[in-house]
């Protein structure tokens, strides 16, 4: 099933062409009201008459993660705050969130890519979609149900959390598609089992799952154990939220909606762009937001793009699943999490050294983030008490600058490892790539 | 002085970790009077009296313990039953509270060690009460 024809089966000449004028139409938008984006493209010696197509796209400069931050909350923004209708946001690399901006006009494209999202996975008006992404800054919970909405299905909004209360809302509602994240899912999977609602009293047909890296071998053990075709869906708040792209049916990597958000991919360390079909960092341009385009946003998800036609009928350019990333961002529970945040939270705490260790790892399907901190002289009480108090603070400051629970585990003074270059600081037991 | 010097290190709950330590102390050849562990499920502090404090934390350290000397208070009680029960009562009776504390004989008399916010207070119990404060000195 396809959600709007036009575009997804558009012929390639065509595609160009549109992408073209877009392109055009937001370069002149940006270099007129967002300052950042007129000063970069001066220093580049550009003006917006030099972009005449897609082909051009490279000439332009590229936006990075520092470039939000560094416009916190709002410098960003082509539109006067009065157009802007809904703000979201997510991680920064240290204290400050990335924000992002809607117009109206943004949140109707928003529910398009939702809805082109939900009918690639063959979700329709008679599903009754039950949506376990978290509501609120985070754009997976709103993003969803408006393009849930849209199709005209029964929305149920439970959010996050209280696994108990979704699989009974499941079970009594009668939930046929479940949104969330991949390891929320399989961890749903094992609360099933153990709940009084077996899988047989339940509807689920469909899953679409994303806000994480997952991997084929998981993707197969929520499809056996919920029994429900599991589909990737991919997204960054950054470029629009949930909505980039999707796969089909075929599950044969995720076509991008690159009427609304043209892909590249480059090669992280020169930048210039990939010949066609190679594997690089990918790179989002937004040519129909209104709120807080983005030219050429280095997304740092690796990944290789497909253009010959899927078996669907969609001529949409499609992006392999996703396989690592350029950078030292973490995903847990999916949420993004940069150690350099940690790091900053550790050095306000006067009684840490920067000599810690993040040990990530996966247990029942649930992300568990391990901070390692050696207990150096000045921390070193003698009192167990005092020990606890201070861990508890540790793991209450942590919690608040990241957002979710950290567990924190006092070891012996000179038992991490130190390096003479960058500090390996980062240990990853989970198998998710 | 008022309190004699404890030695409170780091442990991490390894196994071996206990030996290490104590393993340090005996090779500079430092007796050990008096240990007690405080644990949790991750970590325990291992507290000991020893006849030679400084040194102690300096070889602890060199083997790369964390380690501080607390001051504690002490006690001599005479060795026979009821003893440290009436000794601890004329401290509970003016309220002096008392983070943990252990025991140990040393030579013919008994000997109270125990960690305390209100040291001047329980100063005062002593002076009143007619107790006898161990010192450094005597545990060399």
């Amino acid at each position: 099933m396809i959600w709007n024809k036009t575009f997804e089966c558009m012929d390639r000449d065509e595609m160009r062409r549109c992408q073209s004028k877009r392109l055009v139409d937001l370069v002149e938008r940006i270099y007129n009201n967002v300052p950042f984006y007129r000063t970069k493209m001066q220093e580049s010696d550009l003006a917006p008459e030099d972009i005449k197509s897609v082909d051009d796209l490279k000439r332009l400069p590229f936006t990075h993660k520092q470039d939000l931050r560094d416009n916190y909350p709002f410098g960003l923004f082509a539109v006067p705050m009065p157009e802007i209708v809904r703000i979201h946001a997510s991680s920064g690399t240290t204290g400050k969130q990335t924000v992002v901006g809607y117009t109206r006009k943004d949140l109707a494209t928003w529910s398009e890519v939702i809805a082109r999202t939900l009918t690639s996975a063959g979700v329709h008006r008679h599903d009754f979609v039950q949506i376990a992404y978290g509501y609120g800054l985070f754009t997976g919970g709103l993003g969803l149900h408006y393009g849930s909405e849209r199709i005209g299905a029964t929305v149920i909004p439970v959010s996050g959390g209280n696994t108990a209360r979704q699989i009974l809302l499941m079970h009594d509602f009668g939930s046929t598609v479940l949104a969330c994240t991949p390891s929320y899912a399989l961890y749903l999977a094992d609360a099933i089992e153990e709940s009084p609602y077996k899988r047989e009293t339940l509807k689920l047909r469909v899953g679409v799952f994303g806000a994480e890296p997952w991997t084929e071998n998981m993707r197969k053990e929520i499809e056996d154990r919920l029994q429900i075709k599991a589909i990737d869906i991919y997204g960054l708040s950054e470029i629009i939220g949930p909505g980039v792209s999707s796969e089909c049916e075929h599950q044969c990597g995720l076509h991008v909606f690159e009427d609304h958000f043209i892909p590249e991919i480059i090669n992280p360390l020169t930048m210039e762009v990939m010949p066609e079909g190679e594997k690089g960092e990918l790179v989002f341009t937004t040519i129909t937001k209104e709120g807080i385009p983005l030219i050429r946003y280095r997304t740092r998800d690796l990944s290789r793009l497909m253009y010959e036609k899927c078996k669907c009928g969609r001529t949409l350019v499609r992006m392999e699943k996703c396989s690592g990333r350029s950078d030292d961002m973490l995903i847990i529970r999916g949420v993004n999490i940069f150690p350099s945040q940690i790091e900053s939270v550790l050095l306000e705490i006067k009684e840490t050294r920067p000599h810690y260790l993040i040990i990530v790892d996966r247990v029942h399907n649930l992300d568990i983030l391990q901070l390692q901190v050696e207990v150096e002289e000045p921390f070193f009480t003698d009192k167990i008490s005092e020990l606890q108090t201070l861990t508890r603070r540790i793991e209450c400051t942590l919690e608040s600058a990241l957002g979710i629970g950290v567990e924190v585990k006092l070891i012996e003074p000179k038992t991490i490892e130190r390096s003479e270059g960058k500090a390996k600081r980062v240990i990853d037991k989970r198998n998710i790539q | 002085m008022m309190t004699i010097r404890q030695l409170s290190i780091f442990l991490e709950n390894k196994s071996g970790r206990l030996f290490e330590a104590l393993d340090s102390l005996a090779k500079e050849k430092i007796n050990i009077l008096a240990l007690t562990v405080a644990d949790t499920s991750e970590y325990g502090i291992l507290r000991l009296i020893v006849s030679n404090p400084e040194q102690g934390q300096k070889c602890l350290k060199a083997r790369g313990f964390s380690v501080n000397l607390t001051e504690v208070m002490s006690v001599y009680t005479s060795n026979k039953p009821d003893s440290l029960a009436t000794t601890l009562k004329l401290f509970s009776d003016d309220n002096i509270s008392i983070e943990y504390m252990y025991a140990f004989q040393f030579h013919d008399k008994g000997v109270i060690v125990f960690r305390t916010d209100d040291r001047q207070k329980a100063l005062k119990v002593v002076e009143k009460s007619k107790m006898e404060l161990v010192k450094q000195e005597d545990l060399v």
